[in-house]
C-alpha cells in the first residue's frame, strides 16, 4: 500500500525568535565568553543558525564562583517553600514559551517538530513542576530529617534531548537546594541559552543557574574544577568512564547516565500490530538518538518472519525529511560526525554478514539524514548487536525459549532499558524480573515521566533521575 | 602428667562454600596484639580473587532470586549460629584486637545484633525504597530496588568482626553476593565467621572470604569486569582503586577516611548503595 500523499505542513521558523548570536549565561547575565566561538548548524539544511560565544577557563571559574556565592548567600539559605515558587514560575514560563522553544529545538537538533512539541517540551515543563513540589517536602523523601544539598553541581548534557536533559538535571538540583553550572552539548546550545532568559524572567537569583556553552574541553574543565561538589553527566559510556576516573579520589559526588543497547523482546503471544508500533517508536523515535532506544529486537522464532514483514511495511510508511514539517516522523541526524558513525556501524553489519533492509523513503539532498534501516540475521557477536549505534538502525535477533530471550537480552555490559511484548501477565512479570535494566517497558516503549525514576545498571551508569529516588543524587545522604 | 595439647586449627579461605587453601600456596603468620603467634593464614592471590568472583556470580541468580522472606530467614539463622559460637568469637576478637574479656564480649554482642538488624531488612527495603509512580498517563508504573550484583568488599583493618559484619551483612541483605578481603593483620575472626556462614543455610558462593592484603588484592577486585560494586573501606590507596573501578563503571562506596566507630547504629545508606532502582511500565486499558 503506498503511503498517503500529504501537503507540506511546516511550522514557521520565525516562531523560534532566532538571534544571530548567543552568549553564556553567568551570574544572572548574558556575557561574552572568552572561548573560541562556535557556529551551530541546522542539521536538516546544514545552514548556520547562529554564532555562539563559548566559555573559557576563566569563565568557568567565574561561573563556579557565582554558583558558590548563590549557594551560600541566597539559594542555600532560602526556605524550600520559596525555592519551590521559583521552580513553579520556571515551569509556567516554559509552558508559555513552549512553541518558541519547540521550534528552536527542532532547528538546532533536527528532531521532528511533532516530537519537540508533543514530547520534549511537555516533559520539560512537567519536570520543573514535579520537582518544584519537592523543594519544601524533602523531610518526607526518605533520606532522614532535613537532608542537606551538596553545593554546586556541574552538569554536562548531550545533544539528543537538549532542553529535556537540562530539565532532568536542573530541576532536581534546584529543588534540593543546590546551584548549577551546566554545559549544553556543543551542537545544541540554543534552547539552554533561552532557558537562561527564562531564569531572568522568573527572577531567579543571580548565580543559581549558569549556562556555559562549549565543546568537550569546557566539560572536562568543569569536571576537574575544585569548586564543584557534584558532577552529573549524561552521554556516552566512553566519556562517562573518563569522568568517573577523573572524579575518583575526590570528594565530588557523581551520577552518570550513559549508553545502552536495549533488548526489545517480542514473545510469540504478543499483540503483533501493537508490538510493531512499539518497536518503531523504540528505535526511530528521535532518529534513534536515544540512550534507551530499543536497538536490539529479540523476536521469538515462531513469529519472527511475520513480525519482520509487518515491521518493514510499517517502517516504509514513515516520513523522513524536514523536521519542521508537522507530518515528519523521522528528522535529521544531529551532526555530520554522528552520521559518519552510524554509516560506519551499519556498514560493519553488512560486512559481518547481517541482512540489511532500508526503508525506500526519499532522502533529502541536503542535510544529515539516514533512512530507517533494519538488520536481520544478526548474531550476538556482531558489532551492530553489541555497540550503541545511536541512530535509526534496528538489529533483529531471534530466540526460542524465554530463558534464551533473557540470556540474550542481558548479554551486554549495558543495562539501561528493555522492552517486553506479551499478552500474558505472568510472563511479563517473570521477564521484567530477570532483565538487568533500570527501565522496563512492557507492551509499551519510551515512556518518561518526572515521577518515574530513570537510569541504568552496569555500564549504563549509576544514579537515577526522576521520582523520589532521583533526589538522592543531589543530597548529602 | 603433661597438659593436654590442644588441636590447632588450619585457617583457610572460604570460596564457593568450601575451604580451599590459597592456590598460590602462600601463607603468612598471624599474631595476637602482643605479638604471639596464633596461626598461619592463607595469603590469597589474584587467582583466588578470580575464583571467588566466579563463585559469587554463580550464586547471584539463586540468592537474588530467593524471596526476601527466605533471605531474611537464612540471614537470621546466621545470627543464631553466631550466638552459639559467642565464646569462641570473644576469645578470637579479644586476641586479635587486644580487648579485655568484657570489651570483647560487647563487640561480639554488637556484631550479632548488627547481623539480626540487617537480616530484618531483606523484606522491607522494597517497601521503603520502592514506589508506585503516579505518572501522567494511563500506565501502571512501579519502581523496585534490586541488588546490583557481585560486590567486592575490602573489610575494615581494625575491627575484625563487628566491622566485618557491618560491611558484609548489608550487601547480603540486599540480595547481592560478595567477595570479601578480610583484615590483613586480624583475619582469624573472619575465617571463623566463614565457618558460621558455611554451617548456616547460606548457599555456597553467596559470601566468599579471603585472607590476605587489601593492597595486593584490591586492584584486581576494582578492575574485575564481573564485579558490580566496590567497598574500599579496608584499603589505603582508595583513589587508585576508584580509578580502576571507573573502567567498568562500578559503584564505589564513599567511605570515611578513617575507620568509623562501628558501635554506632547504622542507617540504610549501605543498603541503598547496593541497590538499583528498576522502573517497570505497563499500559492500563480494557
Amino acid at each position: 500500500m503506498p503511503a498517503f500523499e500529504y501537503a507540506p505542513a511546516p511550522e514557521s521558523r520565525d516562531l523560534a525568535n532566532l538571534k544571530p548570536s548567543y552568549r553564556p549565561f553567568i551570574d544572572g547575565e548574558f556575557v561574552d565568553g572568552g572561548g573560541e566561538p562556535l557556529k551551530t548548524v541546522n542539521p536538516a539544511t546544514e545552514e548556520v543558525l547562529a554564532e555562539v560565544s563559548t566559555a573559557s577557563a576563566a569563565d568557568i571559574d567565574t561561573a563556579v564562583k557565582a554558583a558558590r556565592k548563590a549557594f551560600e548567600k541566597t539559594w542555600g539559605p532560602m526556605p524550600g517553600s520559596e525555592r519551590a515558587k521559583y521552580l513553579f514560575r520556571i515551569a509556567r514560563l516554559i509552558q508559555e514559551r513552549s512553541r518558541e522553544l519547540a521550534v528552536l529545538e527542532t532547528l538546532d537538533n533536527g528532531k521532528p517538530i511533532k516530537e519537540s512539541r508533543d514530547s520534549d517540551l511537555p516533559l520539560v515543563a512537567a519536570h520543573f513542576f514535579y520537582h518544584a513540589g519537592w523543594a519544601d517536602k524533602l523531610d518526607y523523601a526518605g533520606y532522614g530529617p532535613d537532608p542537606k544539598p551538596l553545593g554546586v553541581a556541574g552538569q554536562i548534557i548531550p545533544w539528543n534531548f537538549p532542553l529535556l536533559m537540562l530539565a532532568w538535571k536542573i530541576a532536581p538540583a534546584l529543588a534540593t537546594g543546590n546551584t548549577v553550572v551546566l554545559k549544553p552539548a556543543e551542537t545544541t546550545p540554543l534552547t539552554a541559552l533561552v532557558f537562561g532568559e527564562i531564569c531572568q524572567q522568573a527572577g531567579l537569583p543571580p548565580g543559581v543557574v549558569n549556562i556555559l556553552p562549549g565543546a568537550g574541553d569546557v566539560g572536562a574543565r568543569l569536571v576537574e574544577h575544585p569548586g564543584i561538589d557534584k558532577i552529573a553527566f549524561t552521554g556516552s559510556t566512553e566519556v562517562g568512564k573518563l569522568i568517573q576516573r577523573q572524579v575518583a579520589g575526590t570528594p565530588k559526588r557523581l551520577t552518570l547516565e550513559l549508553g545502552g543497547k536495549a533488548a526489545n523482546v517480542v514473545f510469540d503471544d504478543a499483540p503483533l500490530d501493537q508490538a510493531v508500533e512499539g518497536i518503531v517508536n523504540g528505535i526511530f523515535f528521535n532518529q534513534g538518538h536515544v540512550c534507551c532506544a530499543g536497538s536490539r529486537l529479540l523476536a521469538q522464532e515462531s513469529v519472527a518472519e511475520e513480525l519482520l514483514d509487518k515491521l518493514r511495511h510499517r517502517i516504509s510508511t514513515l516520513r523522513l525529511g524536514d523536521p519542521l514539517d508537522k507530518n515528519t516522523d523521522v528528522g535529521a541526524i544531529n551532526s555530520a560526525e554522528q552520521l559518519t558513525r552510524i554509516r560506519e556501524l551499519a556498514d560493519s553489519g553488512e560486512a559481518e554478514g547481517a541482512q540489511r533492509w532500508t526503508s525506500p523513503c526519499p532522502v533529502p539532498d541536503r542535510g544529515f539524514f539516514f533512512a530507517p534501516t533494519v538488520f536481520s540475521g544478526v548474531h550476538q557477536s556482531m558489532r551492530i548487536a553489541r555497540e550503541e549505534i545511536f541512530g535509526p538502525v534496528l538489529s533483529v535477533l531471534t530466540f526460542r525459549t524465554p530463558d534464551e530471550a533473557v540470556a540474550k537480552a542481558n548479554n551486554t555490559p549495558y543495562g539501561l532499558s528493555a522492552g517486553i511484548w506479551s499478552e500474558k501477565g505472568s510472563r511479563i512479570l517473570w521477564t521484567a524480573n530477570r532483565l538487568r535494566a533500570g527501565v522496563v517497558w512492557a507492551n509499551t516503549f519510551n515512556r518518561f515521566d518526572p515521577a518515574a525514576p530513570f537510569g541504568g545498571y552496569q555500564e549504563s551508569g549509576f544514579g537515577r533521575e526522576g521520582g523520589r529516588t532521583g533526589l538522592e543524587g543531589y543530597l548529602s545522604v | 602428667m603433661s597438659e593436654r595439647v590442644t588441636v590447632a586449627k588450619t585457617y583457610k579461605l572460604f570460596i564457593g562454600g568450601k575451604f580451599p587453601r590459597s592456590e598460590s600456596g602462600r601463607v603468612y603468620p598471624v599474631t595476637d596484639s602482643k605479638g604471639n603467634f596464633l596461626a598461619n593464614a592463607a595469603h590469597a592471590s589474584r587467582k583466588d580473587v578470580r575464583d571467588a568472583v566466579v563463585a559469587a556470580r554463580k550464586a547471584f541468580p539463586g540468592w537474588s532470586g530467593a524471596t526476601a522472606y527466605n533471605r531474611g530467614q537464612v540471614l537470621y539463622r546466621v545470627a543464631e549460629v553466631l550466638e552459639g559460637r559467642r565464646d569462641q568469637f570473644v576469645a578470637e576478637v579479644g586476641a586479635a584486637e587486644g580487648l579485655s574479656g568484657r570489651r570483647a564480649e560487647a563487640v561480639v554482642d554488637a556484631a550479632i545484633d548488627r547481623w539480626v538488624w540487617y537480616a530484618g531488612w531483606t523484606d522491607k527495603v522494597a517497601s521503603v525504597l520502592g514506589a508506585a509512580n503516579p505518572v501522567a498517563g494511563p500506565y501502571f508504573s512501579f519502581t523496585v530496588p534490586e541488588p546490583t550484583g557481585v560486590v567486592g568488599i575490602l573489610a575494615p583493618q581494625k575491627s575484625s568482626l563487628l566491622g566485618l559484619v557491618s560491611v558484609l551483612a548489608p550487601a547480603l541483605a540486599t540480595g547481592c553476593t560478595a567477595v570479601v578481603v578480610s583484615s590483613a593483620e586480624r583475619p582469624l575472626p573472619a575465617i571463623t565467621l566463614s565457618e558460621v556462614l558455611a554451617t548456616s543455610d547460606l548457599p555456597g558462593g553467596v559470601a566468599n572470604i579471603l585472607t590476605g592484603r587489601a593492597a595486593e588484592l584490591g586492584p584486581w577486585l576494582a578492575s574485575h569486569g564481573d564485579v558490580n560494586a566496590l567497598d574500599p573501606t579496608g584499603a589505603e590507596d582508595r583513589a587508585e582503586l576508584a580509578r580502576e573501578a571507573a573502567g567498568t563503571v562500578k559503584r564505589v562506596l564513599a567511605v570515611p577516611a578513617d575507620e568509623p566507630d562501628w558501635t554506632q547504629r547504622p542507617d540504610i545508606a549501605r543498603l541503598r548503595r547496593y541497590l538499583e532502582a528498576k522502573t517497570v511500565w505497563h499500559p492500563m486499558g480494557v
